[in-house]
C-alpha cells in the first residue's frame, strides 16, 4: 500500500494513503480529543460525521481548521494538534455544545461515566459564556421497558443512528429536524416502544453523554431486599462475572465469579444462583429439539424446517418477530436461561423451600437490556406474577456494590447455593458468541452419537470473533453445518438466505450484540474500545476450562430436576414450563 | 402484543406505488419519490411516509429524518390559499418581516402551520425575482407588491367569501 509522510506535532510519522489525521497521530501517541467519532474497529463500525468539531486541527496552509477524524493525510501535510487557535476553537465548540445541554451533572446517571464530561473537564471548562442567552432544547423524556431517552441531552453524535441501521440494520433511530431542533429518534418520534427497536441496547453501549441509558431497576431490588416477607433469588448470567471487574479497577477478562457472588450474598440476596444453571437446562430442551428435527430431516420428513435457530437472545427474539415474522416458527421453541430459570424458581425451587411465588422476587443480572423487557414479556407470568421479576445489568450490580461499600477483589471468593447454583463449562460459554451452538454441540454429539467426547471436548471452529462465522461437525459420519452470526445486521444475512431457500446450515446460534452477551447493552462500557470484548471472551472460555463437568447433560443437579420434577426433556412439563412460542409484531400497511 | 397496523387508501398506496416503480423502487431516488408524492397528495401525513418507506425497504424513521430535514416537505395539509412571504434579501430590508408578523397576527398561525378552516396556510420563501416590487406576497399564484402590514388584512379579505 502507497505510504505518506506527515508531520505532527513536530513529529514525523509515515501511514497508508487514505489514513485520518486523528489514526495517523494516534498511531505516534498523540490524543487529538474527539466526541461524535467512534471505531469499533472489531466489528467494523466507524462513525465519523465530522459533525462536532472537537477534533479540529491546524492544517499548514488550509485557512480552516480541520476535523482530524475525517480529514485524511497528504504526503508532506505539517499538522498541529493543540495550538492556541485550537485550544480556542475546540473550546468554543464544547461551550456551544454544554450552552444547550443540561446541567444536572450531580444526578445523571451517566455521571463519572460521560464523554461529554470528561472532555468538559480535559479542557477546562468552567463557565459557558452567554449561557443566560442561551436556548434550551426541550424533548419529553421516553420510558420504554429497557432503555430510556432523555433526547435534551443529545448531542448528535449519530452513533445510535450508527449502530442501529448499520450494525443491527433494525432502523429504529434516525436524525430527524435540522439545526438546533435536530436530534436522533424513531418515525414521528413516537415512542420507542412502538418502534421497531428490539431493545439490544448497542444505542446505550455507545451513547456519550446521558441521553440513552437503561431502565434502572436498583430501587426495586433494595426494596425487595429490605422486606422481611420476601425471598429475593438471584441469577447471575455468565457474561456478567467476565465484565464486573472493570467497574472496580480490574483489566478486561479478570473473571470475578466468586466475590461476584459473595457480594451479591452480602447485599442481602436469600438465594445466590446461577443462570448457568438454566443454561446447562436449555441445552437440554433445545438440544433435544435440535436432535428430534435432525433425525427427522435425515429421514426424509418434508414438514421438518431446518436451520433450527438459538433462541436465547431476546432482542434477535424481537428481532425475528419484527422483521422476519414469515419465519417466527424456525427457533427453538426454547425459552432463554432468563425465564426457564424464573420457572423453574417458582415452581420447583419455591415447593423446596416450602414458599409461594408471591413471596418470591427473581432477579436477574444480565449484561442485556433486552432481558429487562424480556422479564416483562406477559406470556412469562403466571396469573399476572412475572417469573423473573425484573433485571438488573452489570452495570446497576456495580453501582450498588460501590453504595454498599464492598471492596470487591477483596471479598473471599464464595461458591452458588445449591440446587440452581450448580453449572457446567457448557453453560458458561453461553456468553460469548459461538458458546451457545458449542455448549449444544457437545450434549447432542453424545446423545447423537452413544460416545464420549473426552478430549475433543472444544470445538475450536466454532469459536471466534468474525460476524458470520461457518463450520461443519462430523458427528460420526454425518456432517453438520453450522452458521453462527454476532450482530442482527450480520443475522439479517443468515435469514436472507433462508427465506431464499439457499441455506446451507442444520443449525444456527445467533446473538444480537458485538461478540454476544459479552458485549450486551448492560456491560461496563468499553468507550469504543472493542479490544476488551475479546479480552471478555477469552474469560469466558477461560472459565469453561476451570469447570470439573463441561457439559450440560452431565450437570447432577439437572439431572435431579429431571428425576424430581420434570420428567423427560421435551415432555409434558418441560413444555409448559421451559418452551414459548413467537408472535407476529411488524407494521403492517392495511388497507382502510 | 400485536401488529402495528397502518391504515391507508387503496388508491393512494396505489398511486405511491406507482411513483415508487417509476424510480425502480431504488432507495436513493427517496427524495425525489418524496417530491413526487408530495406534489400529488399536497403534503406527506405519517401513513403516506410509512408506505414509501415499505416500497422502498427503507426504515420509516429514515424516510421521517428526510421529511423533516428539508423544508420543502411538509407533513400538514397546505390551506386552500397558501400564503408565501418573500424573505430573500430585497424584501427582507424594505420590511417583509413586519408583514409577516402581520400574517401570523391576522391568521392566528406560525409559518409552516395552517389556519383551523384550511383556508390560509403561511410559508416563507427566497426571492421570486420581483425585487422591484419589494415586498413581494403571494397568495396561490396572484402576487401582491409593495405590501406593507395594513395592507394584510384587505389582501385576507379577498379570501374571506370565497370557498
Amino acid at each position: 500500500m502507497e505510504k505518506v509522510k506527515l508531520t505532527i506535532d513536530h513529529k514525523e510519522v509515515e501511514v497508508p494513503r487514505g489514513t485520518t489525521i486523528y489514526k495517523a497521530a494516534k498511531q505516534i501517541g498523540i490524543d487529538i480529543p474527539v466526541l461524535c467519532y467512534m471505531n469499533l474497529e472489531d466489528i467494523g463500525v466507524e462513525n465519523k460525521p465530522g459533525g462536532c468539531r472537537v477534533c479540529s486541527v491546524e492544517v499548514e496552509g488550509r485557512k480552516n481548521l480541520a476535523p482530524a477524524c475525517a480529514t485524511e493525510v497528504f504526503d508532506g501535510m505539517v499538522v498541529k494538534t493543540h495550538t492556541m487557535r485550537v485550544i480556542n476553537a475546540r473550546r468554543t465548540v464544547v461551550e456551544f455544545i454544554l450552552s444547550d445541554h443540561p446541567k444536572d451533572c450531580l444526578t445523571c446517571k451517566k455521571s463519572g461515566n460521560c464523554e461529554l464530561q470528561d472532555l468538559a473537564i480535559r479542557l477546562g471548562i468552567r463557565e459557558i459564556p452567554g449561557q443566560e442567552y442561551a436556548e434550551m432544547s426541550t424533548y419529553k423524556t421516553d420510558y420504554s421497558p429497557s432503555i430510556v431517552r432523555e433526547l435534551d441531552k443529545c448531542i448528535m453524535c449519530r452513533r445510535c443512528e450508527a449502530m442501529c441501521n448499520d450494525f443491527q440494520t433494525v432502523g429504529a433511530l434516525n436524525a430527524f429536524n435540522r439545526g438546533f431542533d435536530a436530534a436522533v429518534a424513531p418515525a414521528f418520534e413516537m415512542d420507542l416502544q412502538y418502534s421497531p427497536c428490539t431493545y439490544c441496547g448497542q444505542c446505550v453501549a455507545v451513547c456519550p453523554t446521558g441521553a440513552l441509558t437503561e431502565v434502572d431497576h436498583s430501587r426495586d431490588l433494595i426494596d425487595a431486599i429490605s422486606d422481611p416477607n420476601t425471598t429475593v433469588v438471584a441469577q447471575t448470567a455468565p457474561a456478567v462475572r467476565a465484565a464486573l471487574g472493570e467497574e472496580f479497577g480490574q483489566e478486561p477478562g479478570t473473571l470475578v465469579t466468586g466475590k461476584m457472588v459473595s457480594a451479591l450474598r452480602r447485599l442481602g440476596f436469600d438465594y445466590v444462583f446461577d443462570t448457568d444453571f438454566a443454561a446447562d437446562l436449555t441445552i437440554m430442551e433445545e438440544g433435544t429439539e435440535m436432535l428430534d428435527r435432525l433425525k427427522k430431516h435425515l429421514n426424509g420428513d418434508p414438514d421438518v424446517q431446518l436451520p433450527i435457530l438459538t433462541s436465547c437472545c431476546p432482542a434477535w427474539v424481537r428481532f425475528i418477530e419484527q422483521h422476519f415474522p414469515e419465519m417466527k416458527d424456525i427457533p427453538s421453541s426454547a425459552r432463554s436461561p432468563q425465564q426457564m430459570f424464573g420457572s423453574i424458581a417458582k415452581t420447583y425451587f419455591a415447593d423446596k423451600i416450602q414458599t409461594k411465588r408471591e413471596n418470591m422476587v427473581v432477579v436477574s443480572i444480565m449484561p442485556c437490556l433486552a432481558k429487562k423487557y424480556e422479564s416483562q414479556r406477559e406470556e412469562f407470568a403466571v396469573d399476572g406474577n412475572p417469573d423473573v421479576d425484573f433485571s438488573i445489568s452489570t452495570r446497576e450490580l456495580a453501582h450498588l456494590i460501590k453504595e454498599a461499600n464492598f471492596d470487591l477483589m477483596n471479598l473471599p471468593g464464595e461458591d452458588f447455593d445449591r440446587p440452581m447454583g450448580e453449572s457446567t463449562g457448557a453453560g458458561v460459554m453461553f456468553g460469548t458468541t459461538g458458546g451457545v451452538i458449542e455448549a449444544a454441540t457437545r450434549t447432542a454429539y453424545e446423545m447423537h452419537t452413544g460416545e464420549n467426547l473426552d478430549e475433543k471436548i472444544v470445538f475450536e471452529q466454532l469459536r471466534g470473533f468474525e460476524g458470520i462465522r461457518k463450520a461443519t461437525v462430523d458427528f460420526n459420519g454425518t456432517s453438520i453445518n453450522i452458521g453462527i452470526a454476532h450482530g442482527l445486521g450480520n443475522a439479517r444475512k443468515l435469514l436472507e438466505e433462508i427465506k431464499e431457500g439457499e441455506s446451507e446450515f442444520h443449525a444456527i446460534e445467533i446473538m444480537a450484540c458485538p461478540g454476544g452477551c459479552i458485549g450486551g447493552g448492560g456491560q461496563p462500557l468499553h468507550h469504543n474500545d472493542t479490544a476488551i470484548l475479546k479480552a471478555r471472551q477469552k474469560a469466558i472460555y477461560e472459565e469453561d476450562e476451570n469447570k470439573p463437568i463441561r457439559k450440560s447433560h452431565e450437570n447432577p443437579e439437572i439431572k435431579t430436576l429431571y428425576k424430581e420434577f420434570l420428567g423427560e426433556a421435551m415432555g409434558e412439563k418441560a413444555h409448559k414450563l421451559l418452551h414459548t412460542k413467537y408472535f407476529d409484531v411488524s407494521r403492517k400497511i392495511e388497507i382502510s | 402484543m400485536s401488529r402495528i397496523k397502518v391504515k391507508i387508501k387503496e388508491q393512494d398506496l396505489n398511486k405511491i406505488r406507482d411513483i415508487c416503480q417509476a424510480h425502480g423502487n431504488q432507495p436513493g431516488e427517496l427524495i425525489n419519490v418524496l417530491q413526487q408524492t408530495q406534489e400529488h397528495f399536497g403534503y406527506l401525513p405519517a401513513e403516506i411516509q410509512e408506505a414509501v418507506a415499505n416500497e422502498l425497504g427503507l426504515p420509516v424513521a429514515k424516510v421521517y429524518g428526510v421529511v423533516t430535514f428539508y423544508s420543502f416537505f411538509t407533513m400538514i395539509p397546505q390551506g386552500r390559499y397558501p400564503v408565501s412571504i418573500c424573505t430573500g434579501t430585497a424584501c427582507y430590508v424594505r420590511g417583509a418581516d413586519n408583514v409577516l408578523q402581520e400574517f401570523k397576527r391576522q391568521l392566528e398561525i406560525e409559518v409552516g402551520e395552517t389556519s383551523e378552516d384550511g383556508k390560509f396556510s403561511l410559508n416563507c420563501l427566497r426571492c421570486v425575482g420581483a425585487c422591484g416590487l419589494a415586498p413581494v406576497v403571494l397568495v396561490g399564484d396572484k402576487t401582491y407588491g409593495r405590501v406593507a402590514p395594513d395592507g394584510v388584512k384587505d389582501i385576507l379579505a379577498e379570501y374571506q367569501d370565497k370557498e
